[in-house]
């Protein structure tokens, strides 16, 4: 493992930036992404093994499940978003947060609470049944406040920027915070049963409410889960491959092309339901041109290690960066092909889906930030991580995990959808239902597998950043060298 | 007074509107990014800054 010394990370510490939020958020992003991962595995688990469940309510699988999606989206994927965001704004644009350190500390906590007390209030069974939106109304306004606050000093720095150009990382975590807050709005929109119930109606009814949702819930993916992680790729790619990236032209196109376009694709999650056709079909052919814009990033990213690809070799940290691309990039070609009409006959409503969000979720959005994470870490506390070798470690046990994950699901996914289709001599359905649960048995088991090998390297890296915070410093300007890991 | 604006309540008049719209925006964008070599440059220059907020 090759280590470079660069001593001047002393350079733009806390005297300069607001660093201490950065490290709050850090540390919670580790703590969601054990907790969340835990469940997931569990609930994973609880699908194999049903006994799991203990005739429990508290612990069914439909009440951890939005546990587990919270505590990995917004729990460990936001606090990762505030953290590097935070991080990048300050050190791209030379100048302290806006609105001191309150404001952001306000987000801190504020976010930090909504996550806890949502996770509680599903496994006591308080949900508004939206997917990825099963906050509680007076949860939702807690978001909303701290998101509005995200907004303003997110904003505000900006604008008090000393370097005259805005860096195109944040047009992406911009695009995300001000898509983000449209969302989270309109696909709230509520009416409390009474003022002091936890229970509410949805404004909207019927398809219509269901398109509300689906509009919120693949925006979701591509605003919360896609751009502003292209933000984090666009900092933190060429930072560890010390060289810059490919096309700054290229990024600047596909941000256009990619937020323009994702707006319209939500309603392919509603193929064949009582949707009109004609909305199905444009969201299929939005889906199908995202392509382009999807993969002008996965490969302006991949392409910045041109001429340095021997940095693979040696370098885990950039393994984990260019191996979450290359999910990136499979994960968006799987994506348009599922919105087609016909395969999605095939694919919806079986594990193929599930598999495909988990490339997405694990392979890039968790992997990109594990990257960014073992970049930044060693810089917020002015010192080298503890362990190389555990960071590689870390990256084998995920890329594994992820694998075996994603090929459980794609061969249970065709192999349920083709056992519903499926009809005998005398036009009745082939099998019953239970024997297509049957038969997806043993994937259900090599799927928690591989989320035991991915939670396993996520307690690893939380073990090498706890000693490595150990071993650190927080004061300003530490002469210390860290190790470009 | 305003009944041109019902024009714009036909989808068979607004759908190849928006789509003109739409792909003149895109090759303004292209004619933004590619059209000028001065431009071209001064643009490429901005992807240094991640690397130079160390030196500053």
């Amino acid at each position: 493992m090759a280590t470079a010394s660069v001593s001047t990370a002393g350079v733009g510490t806390s005297e300069q930036y607001n660093y201490d939020i950065i490290r709050k958020f850090t540390i919670m992003t580790l703590i969601w992404g054990a907790i969340g991962m835990f469940v997931g595995v569990y609930i994973a688990s609880e699908l194999a093994f049903p006994f799991l469940n203990f005739d429990t309510p508290y612990i069914t699988f439909g009440r951890l499940r939005p546990v587990h999606t919270s505590g990995v989206i917004f729990g460990f994927g936001g606090s990762a978003l505030f953290a590097t965001s935070y991080y990048v704004v300050q050190r791209t644009c030379q100048t302290r947060l806006f609105g001191g350190d309150g404001l952001a500390n306000f987000t801190f906590w504020g976010w930090q609470a909504a996550i806890a007390l949502s996770a509680l209030g599903y496994m006591f069974g308080y949900t508004q049944a939206r997917e990825y939106a099963e906050m509680v109304w007076p949860i939702d306004l807690l978001v909303l406040l701290v998101w509005v606050s995200y907004l303003a000093i997110y904003v505000g720095t900006l604008l008090n920027r000393k370097q005259p150009h805005i860096y195109v990382a944040n047009w992406f975590y911009l695009a995300f915070i001000l898509a983000t807050a449209l969302l989270h709005i309109f696909n709230n929109l509520q009416v409390p049963v009474k003022l002091f119930s936890l229970e509410s109606y949805s404004l909207f009814s019927g398809t219509q409410d269901a398109m509300t949702q689906w509009w919120y819930g693949h925006n979701a993916v591509g605003f919360f889960l896609t751009a502003a992680f292209l933000g984090m790729m666009y900092y933190f790619v060429p930072k560890q491959a010390g060289r810059p990236v490919y096309s700054y032209r290229l990024s600047i196109l596909h941000f256009w092309a990619l937020i323009f376009l994702y707006m319209w694709a939500g309603a392919h999650h509603l193929h064949w339901t009582a949707l009109p056709d004609w909305t199905g079909t444009l969201a299929a052919t939005f889906s199908i041109m995202l392509l382009l814009p999807s993969w002008g990033g996965m490969i302006n990213g991949i392409m910045t290690l041109s001429g340095a690809w021997d940095k693979l070799r040696t370098d885990p940290v950039i393994r984990f960066l260019i191996v979450a691309l290359s999910f990136y990039g499979m994960s968006t070609f799987e994506g348009p092909m599922m919105s087609l009409k016909d395969v999605n006959a095939l694919s919806h409503y079986t594990d193929w889906t599930v598999g495909h969000v988990h490339s997405g979720a694990l392979g890039w959005v968790a992997m990109i930030t594990f990257g960014s994470l073992y970049h930044m870490v060693p810089r917020l506390w002015n010192t080298p991580m503890y362990s190389v070798r555990l960071v590689n470690v870390h990256f084998w046990l995920a890329t594994i995990g992820v694998l075996l994950y994603i090929t459980a699901m794609w061969i249970s996914g065709i192999m349920q959808g083709l056992m519903w289709r499926a009809f005998d001599d005398f036009g009745n359905l082939q099998y019953s239902f239970v024997e297509s649960v049957a038969a997806a048995h043993p994937f259900y088991v090599m799927r928690a597998v591989g989320g035991i090998f991915f939670l396993t390297g996520m307690i690893l890296m939380c073990y090498n950043m706890y000693k490595t915070i150990r071993q650190g410093s927080t004061a300003a300007h530490a002469d210390l060298n860290v190790a470009a890991a | 007074m305003m009944e041109w604006m019902l024009w714009f309540t036909r989808f068979e008049n607004t759908k190849p509107l928006s789509l003109v719209i739409f792909f003149l925006v895109f090759c303004g964008v292209l004619f933004y990014l590619f059209g000028s070599k001065t431009r071209s440059e001064t643009l490429e220059s901005h992807k240094n800054i991640p690397l130079q907020d160390d030196e500053i």
